[in-house]
């Protein structure tokens, strides 16, 4: 798994680049546990290149999700490849957390 | 095609063990989505088992063995340990509930039963199996 980061002034855009699974997901973990990601208004998640996520990698998000939205982050997913959003399907997680399909409409958000 | 593997106890063989089903089950006339499903649900186990079962010691082996038999898929995964991973007090987990409490594990179960027909645990003594049924048809 590699995570790429890009930054502007109030959206931090994270490329996951890989397989999340129990052993990669550590690393995502490490990069949204950072206190400074909550400064941002926005959190983007390209999923173009990731291409599988287990339950380790949807925990890190779930274990996230509430401290973003407390702390007035918005989390949205785009680009996702189908195979992976059908993960987040199987779980419902589809309804519970924000997924679009491409960059400019999780910009817009 | 190798219908078998052993690996040693460790998270770096998820992907050996993910590849290995996706391998099998490439040649079986099946959709994408359909063997990520089956990929993730025996990742999720043999996840559980390495942690949780064997505690990540990488003395200790699991084996896995795989069949395709009138269009039912089953996996068989060993190992022989005094301590047994089964999720017999299986519940299913509220997710919003773990959002709100910021719980990071959990799901993987769920995953499990949502896709495969049927998931059975068996011990007898330090001899642990698990199986894992789809029906491809």
């Amino acid at each position: 798994m590699k995570i790429t980061q890009h930054a502007t002034e109030s959206t931090l855009t994270l490329s996951l680049d890989g397989e999340l699974d129990a052993s990669s997901s550590v690393l995502l973990d490490t990069e949204l546990s950072k206190p400074e990601i909550l400064r941002n208004q926005k959190v983007l998640i390209d999923c173009r290149q990731l291409n599988y996520i287990s339950s380790a990698g949807l925990g890190v998000f779930i274990s996230h999700l509430q401290s973003f939205q407390d702390a007035g982050v918005k989390l949205v997913f785009f680009n996702m490849q189908e195979k992976v959003h059908n993960v987040f399907e199987i779980l419902g997680l589809d309804s519970l957390m924000t997924i679009v399909p491409s960059e400019a409409e999780a910009e817009a958000i | 095609m190798k219908h078998a593997i052993r690996i040693s106890c460790t998270r770096r063989n998820l992907k050996v063990v993910r590849d290995f089903v996706s391998d099998f089950l490439t040649n079986q006339n099946l959709s994408e989505l359909t063997i990520n499903q089956i990929v993730l649900a025996v990742d999720e186990v043999v996840a559980n088992l390495i942690i949780h079962g064997n505690g990540e010691d990488e003395s200790q082996f699991l084996d896995v063995r795989v069949q395709l038999l009138n269009k039912e898929f089953s996996i068989e995964l060993e190992d022989k340990n005094l301590t047994s991973y089964s999720p017999s007090s299986y519940q299913e987990p509220d997710l919003q509930e773990y959002v709100r409490i910021g719980k990071k594990g959990g799901v993987g179960m769920m995953l499990v039963n949502r896709i495969m027909d049927r998931v059975e645990f068996t011990t007898h003594g330090t001899h642990n199996l698990c199986r894992l049924y789809k029906n491809l048809a």
